[in-house]
């Protein structure tokens, strides 16, 4: 009995977070589809798909401490991938004659398409990681932005296989606020085994303090690498998973302003917890509508109002700039939801605050 | 042969845009640790300087139309008052911060500039046909050099060896160079925080503005993003050269836009479009070969 209860409250303690993570997700869906606003559903499922593209940003960036600034190529990969194997066969033919028979002649379902992103997304990133790994942290963030340049370079140029100058049509837009919420879930229980799993503390070990790690036996470079392959997956199957929701595929939609955007909503909600990253996409997403909102043009007491064409990115870039100043860990600073199942005496499902020193390279000790 | 000469000198034209702009971020991240995003937005800052604001089609040239003794330090006090008020407002506030922290507030920096710049000028690309001299061509022997080309490496010699001279021999320079060696112990020993870090933003917004002018000149077009594939490049250039080493930079500026203008010279005509494709992965070889970068810098190495 006492058996059965502590192995239950255990269970409970360990699927509180990503449990309550869903929850507050399905949640937003619900009320959303109950208040049934015009273009709602469309803002909730991009909103959800942009959850699982934060959440595999922060299984690499949250965990190593290390910035990316990369991982909207491995969506980019995931997203073409995806298109590769759901498109027209008859279309393929026309337009993508470099692709290999296996693609150019069928036509996979959904779910298929999507488990294919997300193996070159991984696949891509523990080939690319490999090199980044080698870097300091700083020059490894830096890396990653030339990553992002070569993917776009690439997809753009190569038209016979991504129809770079053109567009990608005829991808079966079957993805809704249901479908993308499962994936949001998936991406959050995935996240969170990682971040509990002896990767997971041994990487944020490294975060928190390299040299005490490494000499404590942790292979950083290996970690890092893991991490980042894991993180590719994930931000390549978001890309399959937009692929579907999106069904038209351009380059432009990849690169810096997705970049932007995904990284402002990691940093906003906090880098340091998994419940951060689902927050500041939850967030930034109610203020990126309000701000459109106001772009278009609301009356107060008999006076419209219109903000200019741009003034939601102003807003959005002054915000992040606020928060760094005054709130550099972010809403959630770090912390995953409180739970009601305090952990006794074990702080293994605790994540740990992030000290003022993210990465130890350039950080002067404190004494 | 002549092809070949011709190519060197696109690349060192080339090269010296990517070493002013190195150069201009180096600068900022020897003295703060701070990877400055917004460098491509300060140059584009400088071009949008040369019109009268208004969203309408055609600019209406202002201080572009001003003779160049008066053109060159107008433009140089706009660029050097942003890189100031930048600091003033969002760098300051965060010191002491850690790099990634600082790296992501100029990554906003950088956006809130560019969107500032689409909500003032309007989002469509602007003409502005700045010193067209310049667009006629010298002939040397068989060579046939744009004049661009060589007032572009002339002005990054002279700017180097006077940035050279500063750093080596005034009193400031040198305190400047002690700081990017060891903020920490330069303060014990009495070098004024704010006077180096502000001097940094000076010269790199001067160096933002004179890469904005050769820009223009070259283009002869201005749009928010202009500055940023500069600054990518130049970026990747830092790293190549040395974090944390000035001339670190410089050499890095001129090896990417070597490597930039001999794939373009000499890859397959099928292969010329993924040019930045071969010339970034080019790079990422370099770095897993010599993590880090080909002039190491000093004191970078953390130790315990």
């Amino acid at each position: 009995m006492s058996d059965a209860r502590s192995a239950a409250v255990a269970f409970l303690r360990a699927a509180w977070t990503p449990a309550a993570l869903v929850a507050a997700l399905l949640a937003v869906v619900v009320v959303a589809s109950a208040l049934g606003a015009e273009g709602g559903q469309v803002a909730i499922t991009e909103m959800l798909i942009r959850v699982v593209v934060v959440i595999g940003i922060y299984v690499f960036a949250g965990n190593s401490g290390i910035l990316s600034f990369g991982h909207i190529g491995f969506m980019c990969i995931g997203a073409y991938a995806a298109g590769w194997a759901a498109c027209d066969p008859e279309w393929k033919g026309l337009m993508l004659t470099g692709l290999p028979a296996f693609l150019a002649e069928h036509r996979y379902p959904m779910p298929v398409a999507v488990l294919g992103s997300a193996a070159l997304g991984g696949v891509a990133a523990t080939l690319f990681g490999m090199a980044i790994t080698r870097l300091s942290g700083i020059a490894a963030s830096i890396a990653t932005f030339a990553f992002l340049v070569i993917v776009n370079s690439v997809y753009a140029n190569w038209d016979t296989v991504t129809a770079g100058t053109s567009s990608m049509v005829g991808i079966p837009a079957v993805v809704g606020p249901w479908t993308s919420l499962l994936f949001a879930a998936i991406a959050i229980v995935v996240a969170y085994l990682f971040q509990i799993s002896g990767y997971g503390l041994m990487l944020r070990a490294s975060r928190d303090d390299a040299v005490a790690a490494a000499s404590s036996g942790v292979d950083i470079r290996r970690l890092r690498l893991i991490a980042f392959g894991v993180s590719g997956a994930i931000v390549g199957a978001a890309g399959g998973v937009y692929a579907h929701f999106l069904g038209i595929l351009t380059t432009d939609t990849f690169y810096l302003d997705l970049t932007f955007i995904t990284i402002a909503m990691l940093i906003i909600g906090g880098i340091g917890s998994l419940t951060g990253a689902v927050v500041g996409v939850l967030f930034i997403t109610l203020v990126i509508e309000v701000l459109r909102a106001l772009e278009a043009g609301v009356t107060i007491g008999g006076a419209a109002i219109a903000l200019p064409h741009g003034a939601q990115e102003v807003g959005l870039g002054v915000l992040m700039a606020l928060v760094l100043i005054f709130r550099p860990q972010g809403i959630m600073g770090g912390q995953e939801v409180p739970s009601p199942f305090p952990p006794a005496g074990s702080g293994r499902l605790r994540a740990g605050r992030i000290p003022e020193s993210e990465n130890g390279k350039f950080v002067e000790p404190v004494r | 042969m002549i092809t070949f000469l011709q190519n060197v000198l696109d690349a060192l034209s080339l090269g010296s845009l990517y070493a002013l702009t190195a150069l201009g971020i180096g600068l900022i991240f020897g003295v703060l640790k701070l990877i400055n995003f917004a460098h491509g937005d300060f140059i584009t800052f400088g071009a949008y300087a040369l019109i009268i604001p208004s969203s309408a089609d055609v600019a209406q040239v202002l201080v572009g139309g001003w003779s160049w003794e008066l053109l060159i330090p107008t433009v140089c006090i706009a660029v050097i008052a942003i890189a100031l008020a930048s600091d003033y407002l969002v760098f300051r506030p965060l010191r002491g911060a850690s790099p990634p922290t600082l790296m992501a507030a100029s990554f906003a920096l950088s956006y809130v500039i560019q969107n500032a710049i689409m909500v003032i000028y309007g989002a469509r690309p602007k003409s502005v046909n700045l010193w067209p001299v310049l667009g006629d061509q010298t002939h040397v022997g068989p060579l046939t050099i744009p004049n661009l080309n060589l007032v572009t490496i002339a002005v990054t010699l002279a700017l180097m060896v006077g940035m050279t001279i500063v750093l080596r021999r005034t009193s400031v320079g040198i305190q400047m160079r002690a700081a990017a060696e060891d903020f920490r112990m330069a303060r014990y020993l009495g070098v004024r925080a704010d006077l180096v870090i502000g001097l940094a933003f000076v010269i790199s917004g001067a160096l933002a503005a004179v890469a904005a002018l050769l820009l223009v000149a070259q283009t002869g077009s201005l749009t928010q993003t202009m500055g940023q594939p500069i600054a990518l490049f130049a970026f990747i250039a830092t790293v190549v050269g040395g974090m944390g080493s000035l001339a670190g930079a410089v050499v890095g500026g001129f090896v990417i836009g070597a490597i930039v203008i001999m794939f373009q010279a000499y890859l397959p005509p099928d292969l010329r479009a993924f040019r930045d494709a071969f010339a970034f992965a080019f790079v990422i070889l370099v770095l897993v070969a010599k993590p880090s970068g080909l002039l190491r810098a000093k004191g970078l190495v953390e130790r315990v």
